[in-house]
Order: structure tokens, then C-alpha cells, then sequence
């Protein structure tokens, strides 16, 4: 049965303009015209990726210190990896018993990443209509649990992967803390720039070698 | 069951000693060798578009499959054992190559006296400092026995590096700790990126020894003795869980591969997983008469063969040995049987987390390069008054820029590890932090060994391999030692705040330490006492060569790799100088 294709729709004048970066970290805003961004999902409805979206929001949110996970794309990036294999756990070892066991061994269960944020996201509904303070006290009340904790790896997995993953759109994360990317070459750079800020412009894979990649949350 | 016609030399196992065997046996001989490798094929023009971090360091692309075959864990006898679910404590890869594909490329020899470990801590300290429920014994062989082989195996990879100890003379500047090398490092030094320069400096203020790690990830453009070329290493910063792009890190496609391709009297088989070890005889005393595998199309098929070389994944050697019923399995209780005994792994930990007010530029290095003291390994200090034998490498790499798994390190002044206080230290913090780890040696223990689990199978329908793993007080105590040193050390590169490390508690199957598990199958100079001579001949079956990190009977330090290969030379000369001529034990 084919599933009712969603979308998540984000209008820019409600974030408030689009934040661009410039590669010393200034921040601008560049307000554009009323549009609506319109993303279709893979594996979300547009309810929980609305809910994703703020949630992420607040793990790495858009301020001063730069852009945050709404202008990164992290809603997409997880809705993708969720919709990949990594979401429905194609690299796991998930024979049975299933039985809890010490820390030290890892996550025993039999849930994969995709029943986790949904059973998660059910304990977040509405949060999508919080203030920020009232979603912060949200997300503190299951910060100990696994959803949370896979929320915030995806978020910074989102912020900083490829954009060929669909987060971190135009290298904004790269961009602002200083990391160019993957680059064929550092030789004559190495041993130089001690004690200073070398910062080459960042680049993303398919830009340094001109080669389309597939990635893995493509695979089947 | 299809049986194929019989070849003269089967290897399991495509990785780095497989490939060596099989380069090395395709060179000097006209026997038909087959490897059997349970990945996929590769080419170096694979990795040209891999600098990935997510999907090669966070989701794993070159390592095996945990859905098909994981491990299962537990810490001692007395409790059930839980399956290591996802990829965590070592990586073993899959496909032709194996783990040698993604390694970091650090190139180290052994100190000398870890080779003859038991023997040089009873002549320095007596019997009563070695830990009651200790199982460390000599290997049999020396490091000088090993040191030809040493410096043909550096030939090879180009490994570059500065020595230390050239024929018996200190060389400041090099690892004056050393064995005595007969040759110096086939190329120069690596740069040293800045990290690695404020480490250098500051031990040497101290009065230690620093010296640029041997690295794979060569200084120079490089020819080797089989004519293969590569390219200087660009510092790119993606090799440890990827491919090299340029080819620049010896792997076993970049060296081995091109090599064996020009040799008809040998093939590589992909996809195909062994299954078992056919052997005729009593477990304790037979002959291998070849294997069974599941092929590439699913068929089971067995491929009968005169001479069988066991050299997949570690923890596969022993597994593959005990499904097979060959030999006799290791009892914890009673200390009886061989096969599974001594696992060991590193004692790897970031000892200090160092936080600067200044740039680092770490982006900018490799896996292996940067700069080590051993002035706390091996028995280079004496322990009489310390409560830990043996001891482990300070090092500064430089390669761990890489943001998806390095952002959102902070100081432990920094509350919270999400929002936004978190994020804006997170974005200062990124690229002045970084830490100094500690390498250690991993002492054998009779508890620690490695069975078949009861309960777990893989995707055939086999047992998983069963790891009984924790550490001791020895771990304990050395790991609090180091992380002092580190932190002094730390101070004297001018870090503004630390992160000491807050001590090992318990064996972790989440944490990635190395790839380099050790044991199961030891070498050894009494069959009571090991699973292979010191040719990695099987003791009870003399047609049966067991090869790779399983060997190792206690775990070093720095790795094995560069040991690994070298003692792979070595059964290669035994073989065929000798074993060839007359098919027997080698003695």
C-alpha cells in the first residue's frame, strides 16, 4: 500500500529570515521573501516532523552564537536516516533473548531507532505549539532516556555530516566552527599556521571530487 | 554438498596476513593457492570518494555486518553473557583487505622485552609482583629473532619514521627505547602538525624522550622490493575507518593486492564464509584436509586442499578452530586445553582532555602520525615502587578534527549537554581541544579467554563467539598512573583546562578502544601451553598454519599489525624454505 506522501512545511519569515554565515562568523540576516519551504518526508508524518523540527531547535538552537539546527536541516537528515537502513536497524545484531544487561555492554533492546522515536515522540505531543522555555523543560523531563539521546547524536550527526545527507545545508555547521570539510590536501599546510586560525573555505565531498555519491540512507 | 577440485594451499581470510601469505607463496612458489574471503572485492579507486564521516566512521561502511554475526560479552564465568549488538569496542572489517583497509597506520615494533615478558619480570621483580590470576607467558621467539623480518616488513609499507636505535646506537630524536634496528626507517619522518608540536615540546622539557610515530601514511613518494609506487601521504585526515583515497596508507589492496593480481597461481574468492576446517584424526593429532564454505550464491561447497592457512578476524580463528573440533578448548576452571586462552586487548583511554584558548587545526594530520613517549612503557621505568607491572605510550595524534564526533567536548565547567550554553561552548571549544591518550599493554589473565556462546547464533546458524573479558587492578592502577603523567604534561603544552580521565571501572563492549583484540590461538613453545608453535604451525594438525593478531600471546601496547606481518614472513620462510621440502612439525 503506498503511504500518503507528507511534507514538512516551513514558512522562512516565521524563523524569523534565513541567518547566513560568512566564513569569519559574522552573522546576517537575509530576510527573504514570504515563501514556504516545502520538504517531502520519508518516514515522518508532518506532525512529528514538526515536533523533530522544535525539538532539535532547542538541542542546537539558532542564536547569537550562530545558526542552529532549523537553518542546518537536521529535521530532514533524521527523517531520511530514519526512512535508510540505519532506521530500521540493517546493521544490528537482533536475534533474541532480549535482556537487559550492564552499561557497559550497550542498548539491549529489540526497538529500533524508527519504534524509538515513535514511541518517543508520542510523550511529545503538542510540543511543537510550547514556548522554548516550556520545551526545554520538556525535553529535561526524558533526558535520560534513549530517544533523547538518539535525538541529540542525530543532531549533531545532522549538523555536521555531508549535506549530501540532507543536513547541515550549505555547510552552515561546517561554517561555523571552522571545519573545511574533506579536502584532497593539507601537505603544504601541516606543520604551518601554528597557533593561528587556518580556516580554507569548506567544501563538501561531492564538490572536492566531482563524484555522486550514494549515501548509505539510499541503500536498500 | 559440491566438492571442488583440490588446490595445494587454502587461506581463510583476505585481510593483511592472509594477503601476505598468499603475495608471498605466489611469488616464490608454482602451488595453487586459493584465499577465501567472506567480503566483497575492492580497488584503491574505491576510496576515491569516501571521506565521509558518517557513513564510514559513524555507521561503519568497511566493518562487518553485526546483523548477520555479532560477539557476545560478559565480564567472569559467574555471569551470562549479553550480544555486543552494535559495532563498539573493536572493528573488524570485511572484504578484501579486512581491517587492514581502514587502520590508523601506526607502524611500531615491539619493545624487546615483550617477547620474553614472564621470563624479564621474574628476573627483574621475582614471582611476587605479577598478579595472582595472571597467565603472561614468553613467546618462544626473541626480538631478534623477529628483526630481519621487522625490517622487510617496514620495506614493504615504507613505513616512515626516525630510529632510535640504529645497530645498538641511541639516536636522540627517535625512540630511544627501541630494539636495535639493523636498518633505518625505509622514509623520513612525517610534519608534524601543531598538536603533536606543543606534546614534543613540552616532554622534552620534562626530560622524557619524544619521538614521531612509525606511520604507514608514508613522507615521501615510495617504491618498495615488489615495485609497487605510492604517493606521499597528503594529511588529509581521514584514515582511520576509511580507505586512503591516493593510496598513500599501506593497505593490503595498495601493497599486496596489485602484487598477487600479477601471479595466475593464485585467486581470491569473494563471499565466501567458511564454514569449518575438515580434518582427519583425532582433534589432538590430525591433518587439515581442507574447508567447507557458503559461496557467493549461498551453495555450500567444500574445497579440498594439502595445506590450510587459518588468517580471518581474530576472534574467527579460534571460533572457526572450536566449530571445527580442533584441538582441545581452554577449561578457566581448571587451566587445562589451549585453544581460546589469553584474550587480550589495549588499555586505550584519553587520559587527559585538554582544553586550549587557541587554535589547534586538527583537521590536519593522519591516523598515525604525531608524536609518543615511551618513557612509560613496556619495563622502560622501574615499577618497584608503583602497584602495576608493565605500562603503556603518552601520544598526541593529530587526526581527531573530524566534527561529528568531536563537537559538544567542553570543559566540565560548562553545565548541560545540550542548548544553548552548550552549543556556544561547543563552537569555541571545537577546534582548541584535544587529548593526550594512553596506549597500555593488556596483561593475560586465566579468566579472561574467549568460547562459543550457548545461546546467540549468527545468521548460519553457528554460535557467536563467547568473550569472558575485564580488567584488573593492574589496568586500573596503571591507567591512574598515566593519567597524571598526562596531565602534567598538559600543563606544560599550556592547556587551560583539563579533562583527566576518570579511571577504567569495568571491560566496556560500547567503547572503541582498537581493532586489535589479541589470543585464542597463542604461539608458544609447548603444546600444553599453546595452540601453534612459533611458526604458527598448529600443534596438532602440522598441514594447519594459524596467522594474525590471534597469535599474539598477551597484549602489547602500540598494536600489532607491523608484528603481525613480520611473523607472517617468518612462517612464509619456514614454509617454504623448509616445510615444503618435508611436510612435518617444524621445530
Amino acid at each position: 500500500m503506498m503511504r500518503r506522501r507528507h511534507f514538512l512545511n516551513l514558512s522562512v519569515s516565521a524563523v524569523g529570515g534565513i541567518l547566513v554565515y560568512s566564513v569569519d562568523r559574522k552573522a546576517s540576516h537575509l530576510f527573504a521573501e514570504d515563501k514556504t519551504l516545502h520538504f517531502p518526508l520519508r518516514f515522518f508524518n508532518e506532525i512529528e516532523a514538526l515536533i523533530v523540527a522544535a525539538a532539535v531547535s532547542r538541542i542546537f538552537p539558532s542564536d547569537d552564537s550562530g545558526p542552529g539546527a532549523k537553518e542546518a536541516g537536521v529535521v530532514v537528515f533524521i527523517d531520511r536516516q530514519l526512512a535508510g537502513p540505519y532506521g530500521r536497524d540493517a546493521h544490528r545484531y537482533t536475534e533474541p533473548p532480549f535482556e537487559d544487561g550492564p552499561p557497559e555492554f550497550g542498548y539491549q533492546g529489540k526497538a529500533n531507532p524508527r519504534e524509538i522515536y515513535r514511541e518517543g515522540l508520542q510523550k511529545l505531543k503538542g510540543f511543537e505549539y510550547l514556548a522554548a522555555a516550556e520545551q526545554d523543560s520538556a525535553l529535561k523531563e526524558i533526558e535520560s532516556s534513549l530517544f533523547f539521546s538518539l535525538l541529540r547524536q542525530h543532531t549533531i550527526e545532522g549538523m555536521f555530516s555531508d549535506p549530501i545527507h540532507g543536513g547541515n545545508v550549505d555547510m552552515v555547521g561546517w561554517q561555523m566552527i571552522g571545519f573545511p570539510g574533506p579536502r584532497m590536501s593539507y601537505s603544504d599546510d601541516v606543520d604551518t599556521h601554528f597557533g593561528e586560525a587556518f580556516r580554507p573555505k569548506p567544501a563538501s565531498l561531492q564538490q572536492i571530487t566531482g563524484i555522486s555519491v550514494r549515501p548509505s540512507e539510499d541503500e536498500k | 554438498m559440491k566438492t571442488l577440485p583440490s588446490v595445494d594451499v587454502v587461506i581463510i581470510g583476505g585481510g593483511w596476513t592472509g594477503l601476505l601469505m598468499a603475495k608471498e607463496l605466489g611469488s616464490r612458489t608454482s602451488l595453487s593457492v586459493v584465499v577465501l574471503e567472506r567480503g566483497g572485492s575492492r580497488k584503491v579507486s574505491d576510496y576515491m570518494s569516501d571521506m565521509d564521516e558518517l557513513d564510514y566512521a559513524i555507521h561503519h561502511r568497511m566493518m562487518q555486518n553485526f546483523s548477520k554475526e555479532a560477539f557476545t560479552i560478559r565480564h567472569t564465568t559467574a555471569n551470562r553473557a549479553y550480544p555486543i549488538r552494535q559495532l563498539g569496542n573493536f572493528l573488524p572489517g570485511t572484504g578484501v583487505g579486512g581491517a587492514g583497509e581502514h587502520w590508523s597506520g601506526l607502524c611500531k615494533r615491539f619493545a624487546p622485552n615483550c617477547f620474553e615478558m614472564f621470563s624479564k619480570t621474574i628476573e627483574r621483580y621475582g614471582a611476587k609482583k605479577l598478579p595472582e590470576d595472571h597467565a603472561i607467558q614468553d613467546w618462544g621467539i626473541t626480538y631478534d629473532d623477529l628483526e630481519p623480518y621487522y625490517a622487510h616488513a617496514e620495506r614493504l609499507l615504507g613505513t616512515s619514521g626516525q630510529a632510535g636505535n640504529l645497530r645498538g646506537k641511541r639516536i636522540e630524536g627517535g625512540n630511544i627505547f627501541e630494539g636495535p634496528r639493523s636498518t633505518d626507517f625505509p622514509t623520513p619522518a612525517n610534519k608534524v602538525p601543531y598538536f603533536s608540536s606543543l606534546f614534543r615540546d613540552a616532554t622534552k622539557s620534562l626530560g622524557y624522550h619524544p619521538y614521531p610515530n612509525p606511520s604507514a601514511t608514508i613522507s615521501t613518494l615510495y617504491t618498495n622490493q615488489d615495485g609497487v609506487t605510492r604517493p606521499a601521504c597528503t594529511y588529509c585526515g581521514f584514515c582511520t575507518a576509511y580507505g586512503c583515497m591516493i593510496g598513500a596508507k599501506a593497505q593490503p589492496t595498495t601493497i599486496l593486492l596489485p602484487v598477487i593480481q600479477g601471479h595466475k597461481n593464485v585467486s581470491i574468492r569473494t563471499g565466501a564464509s567458511v564454514r569449518r576446517i575438515l580434518h582427519q584424526g583425532s582433534p589432538m593429532n590430525g591433518r587439515a584436509r581442507g574447508v567447507t564454505y557458503v559461496d557467493a550464491s549461498g551453495e555450500e561447497v567444500f574445497q579440498p586442499a594439502a595445506l590450510v592457512f587459518l588468517a580471518s578476524f581474530i576472534l574467527n580463528n579460534s571460533r572457526l578452530l572450536l566449530l571445527s573440533g580442533i584441538g582441545e578448548p581452554y577449561n578457566p576452571a581448571t587451566g587445562k586445553g589451549t585453544l581460546g586462552r589469553n584474550l587480550t586487548h589495549q588499555v586505550i583511554v584519553p587520559s587527559a582532555m585538554l582544553f586550549f584558548d587557541k587554535p589547534l587545526n586538527r583537521f590536519m594530520g593522519t591516523g598515525s602520525v604525531g608524536i609518543s613517549i615511551d618513557d612509560f612503557d613496556a619495563d622502560n621505568f622501574d615499577h618497584t615502587n608503583v602497584p602495576f607491572l608493565r605500562g603503556g605510550i603518552l601520544r598526541a595524534l593529530s587526526d581527531t578534527g573530524l566534527p561529528i564526533r568531536t563537537f559538544g567536548i567542553v570543559p566540565q565547567s560548562v553545565k548541560g549537554k545540550w542548548g544553548a550554553d552548550w552549543k556556544k561552548a561547543g563552537i569555541y571549544h571545537y577546534d582548541r581541544t584535544a587529548s593526550i591518550n594512553f596506549i597500555g599493554e593488556h596483561m593475560a589473565y586465566k579468566g579472561n579467554y574467549m568460547d562459543l556462546d550457548p545461546t546467540y547464533k549468527d545468521h548460519l546458524g553457528d554460535p557467536l563467539m563467547r568473550m569472558t573479558i575485564d580488567w584488573r587492578d593492574n589496568e586500573r592502577e596503571m591507567v591512574k598512573f598515566a593519567t597524571e603523567k598526562a596531565v602534567d604534561i598538559g600543563r606544560a603544552m599550556g592547556a587551560k583546562e583539563f579533562t583527566p580521565y576518570s579511571g577504567l571501572r569495568h571491560y566496556e563492549g560500547t567503547r572503541y578502544q582498537s581493532t586489535q583484540i589479541r589470543g585464542g590461538t597463542i604461539m608458544g613453545t609447548s603444546p600444553e601451553l599453546s595452540v601453534v608453535n612459533t611458526y604458527l604451525q598448529h600443534w596438532r594438525a602440522s598441514n594447519l598454519f594459524v596467522l594474525g593478531g590471534s597469535t599474539i600471546p598477551q597484549g602489547d601496547s602500540i598494536g600489532p599489525t607491523l608484528t603481525l606481518l613480520a611473523l607472517t614472513l617468518r612462517t612464509a620462510d619456514a614454509v617454504v624454505n623448509r616445510y615444503l621440502k618435508k611436510p612435518e612439525a617444524l621445530m
